[in-house]
């Protein structure tokens, strides 16, 4: 049986023709599950009988909590190859993702301030989810700023994968630190664990949209890797 | 150990030698301090509600300002990659000099801050509980702020850059340190408190020294 060779990807010259080939499915698959993912959230969920209209946000909203924090782990998971196998293309792609992963994380604060307004009364409070997300956006921004500083390529990546580490063994303890510190300072003004139980069609709505933002951040990574070869290694970008 | 004792003896000397840079972040600890009662309101009830995030808030900062000085002199004159080339380990160079940095910033820190609990109408017993947990908590600053310092050695804007890398990391200290007080002024026990803060000095003495070795060999590479 002939050995797989997993690591024949890893070298920007093999990768970069094969993320070219990937990146349009996964955008079409993006743009399609998004079309479909919107229409059900639009016009087949039903109205929620207390929050009216205005819940429809959740469809986006609750999708780009979830890639934010997906994101950071795939990031540091590249990161932390980067170090070990010390390959040029796992430093690529922590930074390919960094971008996306920040926007998710934007997103998901921003759509949550425009459904907290209606629901809550108030564009923010300090609760645990909030806080921590809000925490997450500033270890993406740290990730950004550091490897943006840094003009040595090389030593960005790997600079930026020790960040990366270090912030994914801290996101655990940022987060029961807040959580505790949100018990002892302020009552549950409110509460998403007791959240009611959901329609099945919003369920669907909500896994179409979530997938839609899996593609859509595949082939962003994608789109942002080639970019990235392209600028550091133009020879590997034109033999094919 | 020779090596570490006589990093940190050399380390106490330089700071010694240059008594105004730490002075300049102690004194900005105090000045921050009291610019608190200034913006918000002098009423006693308030500015001891108030008095150990303030205080907490200031150290984290004098902290960062400090740390600038933790790795930027050795780089210049090329210490730094003597003790990358040295035959012991570099974590335990780094060790010995996040501790000369928490002799020299930290600790005036925890000393400092009876006085400024003075300040905002504190008891005794209350001041004993936030400059214990400054205690506890101010080396933990010192450890994770040396990976953010070892990863912008030598960079342009390194020192505003170093705050949005560390000041997030700062957080779990940051609630636990002030929550002790906050505890102790409702009439809980303080000790999960404690021992949550001992919990991260602890892995922090474990992990820190590692990754700021790490980040010093890719910073210097």
């Amino acid at each position: 049986m002939a050995a797989i060779n997993w690591f024949k990807f890893s070298s920007p010259h093999s990768f970069y023709p094969l993320a070219g080939r990937m990146m349009p499915w996964f955008l079409a698959a993006s743009l399609l599950l998004s079309i479909v993912g919107l229409y059900v959230a639009f016009f087949v969920a039903p109205t929620d009988f207390q929050q009216g209209e205005s819940y429809r946000i959740i469809f986006i909203h609750v999708p780009a909590a979830w890639m934010s924090m997906f994101i950071y782990l795939v990031m540091a998971g590249w990161a932390g190859a980067g170090l070990v196998f010390n390959t040029r293309l796992s430093g690529m792609m922590a930074r390919a993702l960094a971008p996306t992963g920040a926007m998710f994380t934007f997103l998901a604060l921003w759509t949550g301030a425009l459904w907290g307004k209606p629901t809550w009364g108030t564009w923010w409070v300090w609760d645990a989810r909030l806080t921590s997300e809000l925490i997450l956006l500033f270890l993406y921004i740290g990730f950004l700023s550091l490897t943006a500083a840094i003009e040595d390529e090389r030593r960005a990546d790997r600079a930026g994968a020790v960040l990366a580490l270090v912030g994914v063994v801290n996101i655990p303890i940022i987060y029961f630190s807040v959580v505790w510190w949100n018990t002892l300072h302020q009552g549950a003004s409110v509460s998403l664990k007791s959240a009611p139980k959901m329609a099945t069609t919003m369920l669907i709505g909500m896994l179409l949209m979530a997938l839609a933002f899996w593609m859509y951040s595949i082939a962003a990574a994608l789109l942002r890797v080639r970019s990235i070869i392209r600028e550091r290694e133009p020879r590997a970008a034109a033999e094919v | 150990m020779s090596i570490w004792a006589s990093i940190v003896q050399r380390d106490l000397r330089i700071a010694w030698r240059r008594r105004s840079d730490a002075l300049s972040s102690l004194f900005f600890f105090v000045i921050v301090v009291s610019l608190f009662p200034l913006g918000v309101a002098p009423e006693p009830s308030t500015l001891r509600l108030m008095a150990s995030g303030v205080l907490w808030v200031a150290a984290l900062l004098a902290t960062l300002l400090s740390l600038g000085r933790l790795f930027a002199a050795d780089h210049l004159d090329g210490t730094l990659e003597q003790m990358l080339l040295a035959a012991e380990p570099l974590w335990l160079v780094v060790t010995s000099k996040v501790f000369a940095h928490w002799l020299t910033s930290g600790l005036p820190l925890v000393l400092l801050s009876p006085l400024m609990g003075l300040q905002f109408g504190l008891e005794g017993d209350e001041i004993a509980v936030l400059s214990g947990a400054l205690l506890l908590g101010t080396p933990v600053l010192s450890l994770i702020g040396s990976i953010g310092a070892a990863l912008t050695v030598g960079l342009r804007a390194g020192s505003v850059l170093l705050a949005l890398l560390v000041l997030p990391l700062y957080i779990p200290v940051l609630v636990f340190g002030a929550a002790a007080s906050g505890a102790f002024a409702s009439g809980l026990t303080v000790t999960p408190h404690f021992s949550i803060l001992g919990a991260l000095l602890l892995a922090s003495m474990a992990l820190a020294p590692l990754a700021t070795a790490l980040a010093l060999r890719i910073s210097l590479e």
